[in-house]
């Protein structure tokens, strides 16, 4: 299966990782929000530290999702530390 | 009603939509402002998840009706650079008695505070969450 899907990145976790948006093309089969982290953890150090550390929170088309949530063709995944609002 | 906005709010105006003429008994508003932070560089940036940001705060404002018989609901919420001591957040209800009304506001901003997808930079540093807060939503989300 061959899709894309469309990756945010929030605050801190943008700034460090230099990228705030972009569409990432996912060949496998049944792929989890997991196992994104898992491929994006490849880049480098710093992705792993950032994108494998626990206290950082994942939506997946604008609700809060966990690891196990599986992905479509044109979703839309946010991964951003926890929030400050308010 | 919810608003996320760059332009700033009237307290009173929001006050007088809150007013429900002969049923209201209590109005309790909650506004968070600017406060002093450490260092020279006073800037002030929120920066926020456009779409998610709405829905959440909706989530929020409709448990809260669920939750208490509430007659009117307002939360604002700014986004941008803001200065210090400028108004960031509004939460205001109305209600028969003030015990829902006290109740509704704290909830609100006490959960909008872990889950609204909001993030503040000042000086230049991104904020960090505080434990206290979480402890402060886990305490409504218990029941």
């Amino acid at each position: 299966m061959n899709h894309n899907v469309n990756i945010l990145y929030f605050a801190s976790l943008g700034e460090r990782l230099g990228v705030a948006k972009e569409v990432f093309n996912i060949n496998d089969e049944k792929v989890s929000v997991g196992e994104l982290k898992n491929m994006l953890a490849q880049r480098g150090n710093d992705w792993k530290t950032q994108l494998l550390s626990p206290t950082l929170q994942c939506a997946l088309n604008q609700t809060i999702s966990d690891n196990t949530a599986e992905l479509k063709d044109g979703d839309e995944i946010a991964f951003f530390p926890p929030v400050t609002g308010g | 009603m919810i608003s996320v906005q760059r332009n700033d709010f009237d307290q009173h105006l929001e006050y007088t939509n809150l007013l429900s003429h002969g049923k209201t008994g209590a109005i309790v508003t909650f506004v968070g402002c600017v406060r002093d932070f450490e260092g020279d560089d006073k800037s002030f940036i929120l920066q926020h998840y456009p779409g998610m940001t709405e829905s959440v705060l909706n989530k929020i404002e409709e448990e809260a009706n669920r939750r208490w018989p509430l007659i009117a609901s307002r939360i604002i919420h700014r986004i941008g650079a803001l200065k210090l001591d400028e108004q960031i957040v509004f939460v205001g209800v109305s209600s028969a008695h003030r015990k829902d009304a006290f109740a509704a506001c704290e909830y609100m901003i006490d959960i909008l505070k872990t889950q609204a997808p909001f993030w503040k930079k000042q000086g230049g540093q991104w904020v960090e969450a505080k434990s206290s807060d979480l402890e402060a939503a886990k305490l409504w989300l218990k029941n």
